[in-house]
């Protein structure tokens, strides 16, 4: 089946076979390998990527199911080598160790702070409930995307 | 020279990361690559009385399928550590087949590997393998594994025992002292099995090159020189310098990645018969059945205390499950790296830890995050904790009587231990006081009375811990059974403009290595960070190198750099003698040049560096070049220690646990980046947290497994922690050049004692005195019912 | 993981999914979010050999206020439900429900249809869609009917659809008090319990999911309420209840009675 598919803001039209997920469309055909399978049953967001804005877990989404859609991954966050807020926060703030849920974690930070600007340790850690990380025990992550929201809202 | 040492430098690694630009196995594509799927096993045990493979030969984009009729790795994959019984037989070890030939014994085990064009047509034709299995009865629990009748894991010995082993003083004494003591304290639990769960799965891509007859492994491993010799000297039988092992990122490790799983060596085998790269990934299910697991120790012990609350002796009984296999280390997990720690930081004078090691119809157990001393320091830990309740002492109090005195391992000698240790330097006093300050302990006490009086349930609970690691010297290793030596590679190559590239035999997979090392590399050298690289994972990169576990990175790895920064400084005072014309003698080195003392003649380390590769102007008779190898051995294991402490609410209506706060003094030696070791604590908390409240690997009797997703597996989430309140105090370790003790398993060795002290603090009063992990919501209602 | 092999069909209209559902039969699956569809199909739990998207079908995400009620359409997101004034003005409880299911990613794609048709045991719409006594709104072959949700829940994954039908739109009356009590499982995050509250004029009328196979009306709380939580006791009465790895019959029979007395309280 033809998809095409807007991603990190440049179009792409593939055919595919409807049972590729949306995030094995993106490692494998776009090779585009920060978007991560951790459980690819939605339980544990390393896939976590924007569709049409929101943050989604591309494991459980198909690829023909994206056809039209427009999609940010991790490689479309940063501008050039300019970091994005999120980005530079989990940096400033040690919000990664091995690095394998990151992408995940700053696509969701993404939607947790498009819907609220300035959230509350509380709202953040409620924000995260779908993505795990075995590394930080939560800590740094949570200051960093709490950094990143002053940065953004300064 | 700006100086980095002790300093939260930001990493260097993390710019990668943060972009989508790591390189982690599975992200490698080769040409021609295929890909592989597994045919595992759905029986715990089983006769396999046929296998077909010819449908899925013949279906589409299949390039392959092996069984074990198809002679792949006759040896299997080897055990690294050999334990003996107590009697002098030879520890048993069975062959660890690739593939299952005859007979199925864990949940997942793999019969045949169909390899395909592509994944998907790989897991079709996987489908189309037809096994007819006879199911026979199986035993996961160690304890029944031991009873008479239990269903045999291996049939060629008589029970399920690998071996057995004790420690410490002799059994009568420890029990005649029991006998005689004021009080004696009891406690029966099982410490449960955990999946490691790193967030990346396993991911190995085999590449043979006919044209060069060499291999290539790509390996999500923590120690590619160590899965390069077992692979080559013991699973395959192939020449090891035909043999490339390359494990760029690596997404989390905790123990799960250091072993050498049959998939590597299958693959690695494959790849020639095919003459084309293959990869495997594994996904979260064949994770929870095939990574080895953690803990599984069903444990009954008693300590015996006079009535000031001292400790007079301490015996115990564990029967410790190893799984179906011996895993690589398996065999040290509840031995060495467990019973040494029966010591913990107190001076009880009689301890007996007797030890009885079965297989079972699981996945294999083997090191995971702490190894063994995680289950030593719960149960110390509890058993103190109870022991203070039961003679109405407050357990800061029983601890404050039974502390090792401090000792600085310098002017007052290390410690020695009932079992067979030495401390190298310690101060538990100072963890607690400041733990104590940090929590506000008085204000809690009554904070948590007035609670009560309104029906809500808090407590404290607390942690005194130590731990050994920095893993560790050959010869004690070697002499306690372990197959390979400890030591580990440091080579640092100064390039000619100057510019110095380090080469460790550690591996990083989330600890910051790239960034850390470089601290104490440019201090030493007394040059800009920038300018030193760390280069790390791939065996025709680094010399050899042991890899990275038991909190040994900085500890040996880092040691073994710093060796080779002395021998570079040694051979630079020759040339810049020379240069300067000068004794070596009168020289110094600081900031980055040496300089004749008491005037300003100096070079630099620059022209240094480009003299030993331009040598026309030279010392007679010193070789060319500025590049050294060394091998650190270290003298001792090191001993982190700290306390760490819970504050918890028990929702009466449901047993629901609120873990409140989490407070962690811990004492790591000098510190080289405050930054990455508050994140190693903070992530090791989390991890002992999900052991207390939420996290096992539960299998029913048959074997089969019903926590095996994470549907049924409970994870920590960002919600179910607070933040964790650090500190530390600084107990240099005497015995290494950088006097680092290790921070990467102290967390989860402190903190779940404290979190389960806590929850039975605060339900002391109903007469709860004891608590099985993890402590779920039904399993504290039930307590609080009886 | 990757699912067998299947034929996928983007519907464009309600009708079109109908004939191709008829057409189909059980070969066919109807994918809306796909949260619990596609893990399924991956693990090969499942393995339909047609699957009906019916996510892009025109006027499908709609949440509309129609007189005394509110009308939501099958393909509305948890998300949607979630942030919806409408909802939060006049079905307050069924944000409080939609809060509470799985986690921003997941309520950014599954749909309310979606999770009724799926009829999980655990889901939590089912208790507050029987408290509020929501209707269901179906299309089939033969055209459109209506099922009261308290005729809806047959079983563990079973409703009162037939073969060819499918979910078009949930309608709720406004309702002005209620509200939905979860206990979470700590893996999964369904729910072991799940208890939604309505007050209607002195009367009460109690959904509870996660307790049963089937989430039920807890009618003989209704019977006993008479404005205080001691009605709760009741919770469980006559009700098979389930046991599991997180909660045995017991446990949980002691969370439903919990959980609908904070109901009854809150």
């Amino acid at each position: 089946m033809k998809i095409t598919v807007k991603v990190n803001g440049v179009a792409h039209t593939h055919e595919v076979e409807p049972r590729i997920s949306l995030t094995h469309y993106l490692r494998e055909i776009l090779d585009l390998t920060g978007t991560h399978i951790g459980c690819d049953t939605s339980g544990c967001g390393a896939c976590t990527i924007t569709m049409d804005g929101k943050a989604v877990k591309s494991c459980t989404i198909l690829a023909v199911q994206a056809d039209g859609s427009e999609i940010t991954t991790i490689e479309g966050m940063a501008n050039g080598n300019e970091m994005h807020p999120i980005q530079a926060a989990f940096k400033e703030h040690h919000g990664l160790q091995c690095g394998f849920c990151t992408p995940g974690m700053v696509m969701t930070a993404v939607d947790i702070l498009k819907n609220n600007s300035n959230p509350t340790e509380e709202e953040v850690r409620h924000g995260l409930e779908g993505n795990f990380c075995r590394c930080t025990g939560y800590h740094n992550i949570v200051k960093s995307i709490r950094h990143a929201a002053e940065q953004i809202n300064s | 020279m700006e100086k980095f040492i002790g300093k939260s430098v930001k990493r260097r690694e993390d710019a990668r990361f943060l972009k989508g630009a790591g390189k982690y196995t599975d992200d490698i594509k080769l040409p021609k690559m295929t890909q592989a799927a597994f045919v595992r096993s759905p029986y715990a045990h089983a006769k396999i009385l046929s296998v077909d493979t010819s449908e899925a030969e013949n279906a589409e984009g299949v390039v392959a399928v092996f069984t074990a009729q198809d002679g792949c790795g006759e040896y299997g994959v080897p055990c690294g550590w050999q334990v003996d019984f107590k009697n002098g037989e030879t520890m048993r070890e069975p062959q660890h087949p690739l593939l299952a030939k005859d007979k199925i014994r864990h949940l997942g085990e793999a019969v045949a590997i169909v390899i395909a064009e592509s994944l998907e047509l790989a897991r079709d034709a996987a489908e189309l393998v037809e096994v007819d299995y006879e199911e026979l009865p199986a035993v996961t629990d160690p304890k029944k594994a031991m009873e008479d009748g239990a269903p045999l894991v291996h049939e060629q010995w008589a029970d399920n025992a690998a071996f057995d082993w004790c420690i410490g003083n002799d059994r009568a004494e420890v029990e005649t002292a029991l006998a005689s003591a004021y009080h004696v304290t009891e406690l029966e639990y099982r410490n449960q099995r955990l999946a490691p769960n790193a967030m990346e799965p396993r991911s190995y891509i085999a590449d043979y090159d006919v044209n060069a007859d060499k291999w290539t492994l790509y390996t999500s491993t923590q120690n590619p020189h160590l899965i390069r010799l077992l692979l080559c000297a013991f699973a395959l039988g192939i020449p090891e310098h035909k043999v490339r092992v390359v494990s760029y990122d690596v997404g989390g490790g905790f123990g799960s990645k250091i072993y050498h799983y049959t998939e590597e060596a299958l693959l690695t085998w494959a790849s020639k018969e095919i003459g084309r790269p293959i990869k495997w990934t594994s996904d979260r299910s064949e994770a929870f059945l095939t990574d080895a697991h953690g803990r599984d120790h069903v444990v009954h012990s008693r300590m015996g205390f006079d009535k000031e609350g001292k400790i007079v002796a301490h015996l115990t009984d564990e029967y410790c499950g190893l799984g179906a296999y011996l895993s690589t280390f398996a065999p040290a997990v509840p031995t060495y790296l467990h019973g040494t720690l029966f010591q913990g930081v107190y001076t009880t004078p009689l301890i007996h830890l007797n030890v009885t090691a079965p297989f079972t119809h699981t996945v294999a157990v083997d090191a995971y995050r702490g190894a063994g001393r995680p289950e030593a320091t719960y149960l110390l830990e509890r058993i103190i904790s109870k022991g203070a309740q039961e003679m109405n002492m407050d357990p800061t109090e029983i601890r404050l009587k039974n502390f090792i005195p401090p000792f600085d391992g310098v002017e007052q000698p290390g410690y020695q231990t009932q079992v067979a240790l030495q401390y190298d330097s310690g101060n538990y006093h100072a963890v607690l006081k400041r733990g104590l300050e940090m929590l506000g302990y008085e204000d809690f006490r009554k904070e948590q009375k007035e609670a009560r009086e309104k029906g809500r349930l808090l407590g404290v609970g607390f942690s005194t811990y130590i731990e050994g690691c920095g893993i560790a010297p050959s010869a004690v290793v070697g002499a306690l059974g372990a197959r390979a030596g400890l030591y580990e590679v440091g080579q640092v190559r100064v390039q000619p403009t100057g510019k110095v590239s380090v080469y460790t035999g550690a591996h990083s997979h989330g600890q910051g290595h790239e960034t850390v090392f470089a601290q104490f590399v440019a201090d030493k050298l007394g040059i800009p960070m920038d300018d030193v690289e760390i280069e790390h994972g791939d065996t025709e990169q680094v010399a050899f190198g042991m890899g990275t576990y038991g909190s040994r990175s900085l500890a040996v790895g880092g040691s073994a750099i710093v060796k080779s920064i002395e021998k570079i400084l040694e051979k630079g005072a020759k040339i810049a003698a020379h240069k300067l014309e000068a004794a070596e003698g009168d020289l110094e080195y600081a900031e980055g040049k040496w300089t004749v003392k008491g005037t300003d003649k100096s070079v630099s380390f620059g022209d240094v560096s480009l003299t030993a590769y331009v040598p026309h102007d030279y010392p007679e008779g010193l070789e060319p070049g500025l590049d050294f190898s060394s091998f650190y051995d270290p003298s001792n294991f090191t001993y982190p220690f700290g306390t760490h402490i819970a504050v918890v609410e028990v929702d009466p209506d449901t047993g629901k646990v609120d873990l409140k706060r989490f407070v962690a003094c811990d004492d790591v030696g000098n510190v080289m980046n405050p930054m990455i070791v508050d994140g190693q604590i903070q992530g090791g908390v989390a991890q002992g947290v999900g052991q207390a409240l939420l996290e096992e690997v539960v299998y029913d009797e048959g074997g089969q497994m019903i926590t095996g997703s994470y549907m049924d597996y409970a994870m920590p989430r960002a919600d179910d922690l607070p933040m964790i309140e650090s500190d530390r105090t600084v107990t240099p370790c005497p015995h290494n050049p950088l006097g680092v003790k290790g921070a990467g398993e102290a967390g989860a060795i402190g903190s779940t004692p404290a979190v389960v002290n806590a929850v039975v603090d605060a339900l002391a009063h109903l007469g709860v005195s004891d608590l099985q992990m993890p402590l779920t919501p039904q399993r504290v209602w039930k307590a609080m019912q009886n | 993981m990757i699912p067998s092999k299947f034929n996928y069909i983007k519907a464009t209209s309600v009708n079109e999914a109908v004939s191709l559902l008829d057409e189909h039969g059980f070969d066919a699956k109807i994918l809306s979010g796909g949260h619990s569809l596609i893990p399924a199909m991956k693990l090969r739990l499942n393995r339909p050999e047609v699957v009906i998207d019916i996510g892009g079908i025109p006027g499908m995400d709609v949440i509309t206020e129609e007189g005394d009620a509110v009308v939501i359409g099958a393909n509305c997101t948890h998300q949607q439900i979630l942030n919806s004034e409408i909802i939060y003005k006049n079905v307050n409880i069924l944000k409080q429900t939609a809060a509470t299911i799985g986690d921003v990613q997941v309520r950014n794609k599954g749909t309310i249809g979606g999770s009724l048709a799926h009829a999980d045991p655990s889901a939590d719409y089912p208790a507050t869609v029987l408290a509020c006594d929501a209707t269901i709104i179906v299309e089939g072959k033969n055209g459109s009917r209506t099922i009261a949700a308290t005729d809806f829940f047959l079983g563990i994954f079973t409703t009162a659809l037939e073969d060819d039908e499918i979910i078009t739109a949930v309608r709720f009356p406004k309702i002005a008090h209620g509200n939905y009590h979860k206990f979470y499982q700590s893996a999964s995050r369904f729910a072991v319990v799940g208890v939604a509250v309505v007050f209607d004029g002195s009367g009460v009328k109690v959904g509870v999911t996660g307790v049963a196979d089937t989430p039920y009306r807890a009618t003989k709380v209704e019977e006993a309420y008479n404005g205080d939580s001691s009605a709760a006791e009741h919770a469980v009465d006559g009700v098979a209840v389930m046991s599991d790895h997180f909660a045995d019959e017991a446990y949980r029979s002691h969370l439903a009675k919990v959980f609908v007395k904070r109901g009854l309280e809150a």
